[in-house]
């Protein structure tokens, strides 16, 4: 569960390493699960989807599970635990998807025909056109003409997925010389921002950080209360000043608290605004420099949250905030929903952000780390386990 | 990388154009395009297809093949399908029922339900001279209803006092005594965000609607959505009973299929789009604005309405006489320069008018700021008036003591004069185009060219 924030430790740089995608087996970041294991919050975990793996969810026999602790009996969260939550929201959304592949092939050619249906099929996961074609164009190349199966289907547009997705599957890793390490967390309106920070501030705390947050959301009304609640969940202290305030004079002084304080951890909240803003662009660009004065070398990390919801948006998304404030990490949001976020993958292509993890629901403990496998595995369907 | 529409379809209509007639290979080729267009647009793709489908049946066929520009005649039969498909304009809300009347806000996570509660209760208030009452049934979300609350200050509209602890359907039981109680006109109810497919909490949300009988049931969806669309729409609509549609962050670049994926799969209005984050940003739904973006044909038609809006009739008569004269003189251009303002400066105008884009990045590039607009205002301004009139009187000295008085250099002055020449002689060339075309080239030949 923890995986994502890993430390910056040798042994653990190793989820990064790029597989060789045509087996997916190959990921084997073996995190450091005695460090995690005991904590009674932690270890759920995300759903085995190795290809192979055979429905029950609790056998970690996929290395793509990050923290291979011994879990299954951990699960018990209030509402049946994430995974079953995620796993019945991802079995709706991806319902339509599983259905029409099946219903494509039931062992059949590979003509035209299918083909399209099956870039459609891919452009209803929010791919994109361009992105879609592109996947199906490789799988005609290779298997044009040719009897295949269902099965084999998914598993060729998954594995082709997971090559792009692989490489941007790293957890966000923090650095311990830098005290705090500055996260500055930015985003279109409602894309999840404040909640996202309440999330990991409880995977921080649990981990044994000390985490600060400031309430940089001075525009919305009570954004700087629903923050402070989240501080009060968390047990993180949070600087706060009115509605209406100074953002950047408020993150500088909240980097000097914490700075001063000794914390690992600085969490920025900014307020929502779109991309094309300009004068909006230009606060968020003030509030950098600001931050800069008191640490020249923060903000160390700039997150943009991106809702799963959002459509082909994003990629206006990603582009302004990145050229804005060197955006350098994503996360991806509202995953439990039915849509299905597959505007990551040509996002993934185009940008190569890292994508930290992914939020499954508004309750405190779902956020997880992004598993290019399984993701690209629900993109296609392709989780006989949910 | 998501080109307009027209840009698209410009290569193949070129070709179209130099061979004069149009076949059916042609149109399919074109509604190629229009179907990635949509869909780059994020509309869904069961809808794409039945859209495509029925501009097929109208394209194909005489109309087109002996049309003489077959290019533009497929775009207008694109155009015109798709605001046939958005249906009709500014339904507004209904409030035809027994006072105090229910309208029950829905959406997503994140969608913009409490701003647009917050916006279409002021807009009640302010235009029907309503009296409101908003109450916020979000218990989920960390400080939800305290932002209901803030925002009621913020316009001046009451909310249902908070209980802490109490659940949403009590809630809103409780909304609707102390509206029927107190007199209120209507009461509007802000849910909390819920996924389309969360069965525990759309359930919830059925029962308040049973126990308040809501006149309006606004779903409220975020333009930028995509595919997913058909899921909510579907959800929502099937679930609860949807009455009418509020687009949100329409303001953004998305280009807003959403809008027709929604309108079509519910069958329900599109009523009202926000616009903004300030509580009056919230504008009527025209469908040819909507259409215009979907395919990226620019905002043409916003744009000429606020020019409308904030453009003196009176003075664009007066211009358009003297242009028609070929007297256009720096006290014209004057109140040009004001009237772009108005509007919004550069940036506000360029994103509305089509095919732009290049133009934009290139001003972009250029580094032209608002400023400039500002600083030949204040040109113009330290001229008398016969200088105004007759630019021949101005000398170098003239021209010294001009840019002195505006805190310019001459060089800037000089600019400006040239700007003038230009565009002084633009309007003599469309002298025959009548007040419309005027005003078009007017002011983008008002736009600096490469300094």
């Amino acid at each position: 569960m923890f995986d994502w924030i890993k430390r910056k430790k040798p042994a653990a740089e190793a989820p990064a390493a790029p597989p060789t995608p045509e087996t997916p087996v190959a990921v084997e970041p073996v995190a450091q699960p005695e460090q995690l294991a005991p904590e009674p919050l932690a270890p759920e975990q995300p759903a085995p989807v190795a290809v192979e793996a055979p429905p029950a969810p609790v056998v970690p026999k996929s290395a793509l599970v990050l923290d291979a602790a011994p879990v299954a009996p951990v699960e018990e969260a209030p509402q049946g635990g994430w995974l079953s939550r995620l796993r019945r929201g991802l079995s709706k959304s991806t319902s339509r998807l599983t259905d029409g592949i099946g219903g494509i092939f039931t062992k059949r050619k590979l003509d035209d025909e299918t083909l399209e249906e099956l870039e459609e099929l891919l452009i209803q996961a929010d791919l994109g056109p361009a992105m879609a074609a592109r996947v199906t164009g490789d799988l005609a190349k290779s298997r044009f003409g040719k009897e295949i199966s269902p099965d084999e289907v998914k598993r060729f547009l998954a594995d082709e997925i997971a090559k792009v997705l692989v490489p941007v599957a790293q957890p966000l890793v923090l650095d311990g010389n830098h005290k705090p390490h500055v996260v500055l967390v930015v985003g279109v309106n409602g894309t999840g921002k404040t909640t996202t920070i309440g999330k990991y501030a409880r995977e921080l705390r649990a981990a044994g950080k000390t985490v600060w947050l400031a309430a940089g959301d001075t525009f919305r009304a009570a954004a700087v209360s629903q923050l402070q609640i989240w501080g009060e969940r968390t047990g993180a202290p949070v600087i706060a000043k009115e509605t209406g305030a100074d953002a950047a004079g408020l993150a500088y002084e909240a980097l000097e608290k914490a700075r001063a304080a000794g914390a690992d951890v600085l969490l920025i909240d900014t307020a929502g605004r779109l991309q094309n803003k300009q004068g909006l662009m230009d606060e968020l660009r003030k509030i950098v420099r600001v931050i800069k004065k008191v640490d020249p070398t923060a903000p160390h990390t700039t997150l943009l949250t991106l809702d799963a919801t959002t459509g082909q948006n994003a990629h206006s998304q990603v582009e302004v905030f990145k050229e804005m404030v060197s955006v350098n990490g994503l996360i991806l949001t509202k995953l439990d929903g039915s849509a299905r976020g597959g505007v990551l993958v040509s996002l993934a292509q185009k940008f190569g952000l890292p994508v930290h993890a992914i939020g499954v629901g508004e309750g405190i403990d779902d956020l997880r780390p992004f598993d290019a496998q399984s993701f690209a595995a629900s993109l296609v369907g392709l989780d006989e386990g949910r | 990388m998501f080109d307009g529409l027209t840009g698209r379809l410009g290569d193949i209509f070129d070709r179209l154009r130099r061979r004069g007639a149009l076949t059916e290979e042609d149109v399919g080729a074109a509604l190629r395009e229009v179907r990635v267009a949509l869909l780059e647009a994020d509309v869904a793709l069961p809808v794409v297809k039945s859209f495509i489908n029925g501009v097929k049946e109208k394209a194909v066929g005489q109309e087109v093949l002996r049309s003489i520009t077959p290019g533009q005649m497929v775009i207008k039969i694109v155009h015109d399908h798709l605001v046939e498909m958005l249906g009709e304009q500014n339904e507004g809300i209904n409030l035809n029922a027994e006072a105090p009347v229910p309208v029950l806000m829905l959406g997503l996570q994140g969608s913009g339900k409490t701003t647009s509660t917050a916006k279409i209760a002021c807009l009640l208030k302010t235009r029907e001279k309503k009296k409101v009452l908003m109450a916020s049934l979000d218990t989920r979300r960390p400080a939800a209803q305290e932002q209901l609350r803030v925002l009621g200050e913020q316009v001046d509209v009451a909310t249902l006092p908070i209980v802490p602890g109490e659940d949403p359907v009590t809630i809103a039981q409780r909304a609707m005594r102390v509206g029927r109680l107190e007199g209120y006109d209507v009461v509007m109810l802000d849910t909390a965000g819920r996924l389309a497919i969360d069965e525990e909490l759309m359930d919830e949300v059925v029962r308040i609607r049973d126990v308040t009988k809501p006149v309006e049931s606004l779903l409220v969806v975020d333009a930028m959505t995509g595919q997913d669309a058909v899921t909510v729409a579907t959800n929502f609509n099937d679930k609860v009973g949807v009455t009418g549609i509020v687009m949100t962050r329409i303001d953004g670049d998305a280009r807003g299929g959403a809008a027709l994926s929604m309108r079509q799969i519910t069958g329900r209005p599109i009523k009202l789009l926000g616009t903004g984050e300030k509580i009056d940003a919230l504008e009527a739904f025209h469908p040819d604005r909507i259409a215009g973006r979907i395919l990226g044909m620019g905002d043409v038609l916003s744009l000429v309405e606020k020019a409308a809006e904030t453009i003196d009739r009176e003075e664009a008569e007066k211009l358009a006489a003297k242009m028609e004269k070929g007297n256009f003189d720096l006290d014209d251009m004057l109140s040009q320069l004001r009237q772009i303002r108005k509007m919004g400066g550069m940036g506000g105008m360029l994103s509305m008018l089509p095919g732009v884009g290049k133009i934009k990045d290139q001003l972009s590039k250029a580094n032209i700021d608002e400023r400039m607009l500002k600083r030949q205002e204040a040109i113009i301004t330290s001229m008398t008036q016969k200088e105004r009139r007759d630019i021949k009187l101005l000398n170098a000295s003239r021209r010294r003591r001009i840019a002195l008085g505006s805190g310019t250099t001459v060089a800037d002055v000089n600019r400006l004069l040239k700007q003038y020449q230009d565009m002084a002689d633009m309007m003599r060339k469309f002298k025959k185009l009548g007040k419309k075309g005027l005003m078009r080239q007017g002011l983008s030949a008002l736009m600096p060219k490469g300094r």
